[in-house]
């Protein structure tokens, strides 16, 4: 398999997944009605009664939105995945000369440019309610770039949820009850300061915490150190190199 | 190209087992699939049919077996064979948000066809398959049969000399289905070796060279469609008469001459007859000099049906109907 038909097919695959975003646009609409409504509910309804020291509520909110759409739209891989396997087109996939790896990457890869498209959006919903977008130009893209990588990260553990379950109702209903302790118990909209005890390490250092966390701090400019921004990072990538050998594993055995 | 052994086998299988947990799906086949004719792979439902072709087509890994596509091992040489093979799986197996000529661009590109020729391939085979009004619609508004046809097309992109086509008109209507024979037919005048699965008897008695029929894992039976039916079928006549009386007295004057006594349904009966033309002579003969006549006279040739059903001891598509909860 020679280098240049790795990167031909996994372009070919990653094109033919956003083909079916653009041709099946509730796909994208479902993922952003969602963190919207959110928006919405913690801005204006219980965001008067949440006390972040030393920073609007929207700005502490916004990147906790950021980072709770990527986490739930990597579902959305997941059911890609599940989708192809049920309709036999990964079957097809396996009797084609094609790089193995392209399925994969070609799928994550389409979810990535999805997720960029879909925190654009979510951007600008964030300045009509009132975000500041960051002080400095490279703050934002900063954050933005972490918001996508730790999206990417997730794209590769929902991955295997795909390969796993086989459908894709399985896939949404298997991916709630995980995700959501991930996301509510976590620093996304509330500061973690406010939960009991027993709740705090958790609820401080997992990754989506961790990720909001150096968000907020390239946007708003605080704690340049960035030790929480290289925590980001460490779980990311570790994110990355344990889940996705794991989804190459996965896909090589579910025949 | 010639195989190890001298024979231009483009399909050979050896001893192939392949187990899904407690389950032999393939309990030890072997076949071959000569060059350039058309292997038919015959069987009820969990015969093991489609894990057999997912093996040859490297989608599964077998158990244990030899397993060669025009000389080239499946195990070892995986990349190669995907090379020189189309399948079109028992499920159309096309992407349905994109359109069909999308989804035959996007199997150009992943079988690395040159890029210029992509785009006129995919819209050579539209036009071969009838899909060229729906060409740009998304494979989602496609009827059943589209689908299959689209699949198929898919299957051929890249030219496979070898192509494996699993139960492929499973679902059509007969107007369709004898399309796709006769597209098989044209594909095999170009020189393309076939494996076709199928439950339909005349299906593999149209299109096969030769006939390997599995059931429950196992070879039973081969040959070509012709010697299968000698070897273990005989002459069928089927009698009408006036009357059940006549029927009855009919039944037992030609019961001398049949190879099992004759059955009984109404007017009709069935008799099976030894050897042909002769038998059959004798029959009319006897049945004339008794005064019983018969007001309609069918001889036909048994049907792959009738050899399964002395295979097997159960009728192919009765299996078929009941599914594999009857096993
Ligand atoms: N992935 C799998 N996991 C477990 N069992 C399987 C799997 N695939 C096939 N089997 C079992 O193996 C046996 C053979 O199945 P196979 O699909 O090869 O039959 P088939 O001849 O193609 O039948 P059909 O005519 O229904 O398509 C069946 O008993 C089936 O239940
Ligand atoms: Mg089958």
């Amino acid at each position: 398999m020679s280098r240049s038909h790795v990167v031909g097919d996994t372009y070919a695959v990653t094109t033919r997944n956003l083909i079916a975003y653009r041709r099946v646009p509730e796909l994208l609409v479902f993922s952003t009605i969602q963190p919207v409504l959110f928006v919405l509910l913690f801005r204006y309804v219980f965001g008067g009664a949440i006390n972040v020291p030393g920073v609007d509520y929207v700005d502490y909110l916004m990147p906790g939105i950021f980072a709770q759409t990527v986490v739930f739209g990597a579902i959305g891989t997941a059911v890609g995945l599940a989708n192809d396997l049920q309709s036999g087109l990964i079957e097809r996939f396996r009797s084609l000369p094609m790089a193995r790896s392209a399925v994969l990457t070609g799928r994550t890869l389409a979810d990535l440019v999805r997720n960029v498209f879909v925190l654009a959006l979510m951007c600008v919903v964030g300045v009509l309610v009132g975000w500041n977008a960051g002080n400095t130009v490279g703050g934002f893209i900063a954050a933005m770039a972490l918001l996508l990588l730790f999206g990417y990260a997730c794209t590769w553990i929902f991955a295997s949820v795909g390969l796993a379950v086989r459908d894709a109702e399985t896939a949404q209903a298997a991916a709630f009850p995980v995700m959501a302790p991930i996301v509510f118990a976590s620093s996304a909209f509330v500061p973690v300061s406010s939960m009991p005890g027993w709740l705090q390490g958790f609820a401080k250092y997992q990754p989506l915490s961790v990720v909001c966390t150096a968000s907020r701090d390239l946007l708003l400019g605080t704690n340049t150190g960035g030790h929480w921004v290289l925590g980001a990072l460490a779980w990311c990538i570790g994110i990355i190199v344990i889940s996705a050998p794991l989804a190459v594993l996965r896909y090589r055995r579910s025949a | 190209m010639t195989t190890p052994e001298g024979r231009s086998d483009a399909i050979v299988v050896e001893g192939l087992v392949k187990r899904f947990g407690d389950v032999v799906a393939v309990d030890g086949v072997s076949l071959r699939g000569e060059r350039g004719k058309v292997l038919g792979l015959l069987g009820p439902n969990g015969a093991g049919k489609t894990t057999t072709v997912r093996v040859l087509t490297t989608v599964l890994s077998a158990d244990a077996g030899r397993v060669e596509v025009l000389g080239h091992d499946v195990r070892r040489d995986p990349q190669t064979v995907r090379t020189i093979i189309g399948l079109a799986g028992q499920f159309a197996a096309v992407d349905p948000n994109l359109t069909g000529r999308e989804n035959l661009r996007l199997i150009g590109r992943l079988t690395h066809l040159p890029k210029a020729t992509v785009g006129p391939r995919a819209d050579e085979l539209l036009e071969r398959f009838g899909l060229v009004d729906a060409a740009n619609r998304p494979v989602r508004t496609y009827s059943g049969g589209m689908r299959r046809r689209l699949d198929l097309a898919a299957a051929l992109v890249h030219r496979p000399p070898v192509l494996f086509l699993d139960e492929p008109t499973t679902g059509l209507d007969p107007a369709s289905r004898l399309g796709l024979w006769e597209l098989i037919e044209e594909l095999l005048a170009e020189g393309t070796t076939v494996l076709l699965t199928t439950q339909y008897l005349e299906e593999a008695d149209r299109l096969a060279d030769h006939i390997v029929v599995i059931d429950k894992g196992r070879v039973i039976a081969e040959g070509a469609p012709t010697d299968l039916k000698a070897t273990l079928g005989n002459t069928v006549a089927e009698f009408g008469f006036a009357d059940t009386a006549t029927a009855a007295a009919a039944a037992t004057a030609a019961a001398p001459f049949a190879v099992r006594p004759p059955t009984v349904a109404g007017t009709a009966v069935h008799v099976e007859l030894a050897d042909g033309a002769h038998a059959l002579l004798e029959v009319l003969r006897a049945l004339d000099l008794g005064g019983t006549a018969p007001e309609a006279l069918a001889v036909r040739e048994p049907s792959l049906d009738d050899v399964f059903l002395s295979l097997t001891g159960h009728h192919a598509v009765d299996d078929a109907d009941t599914g594999e909860g009857a096993r």
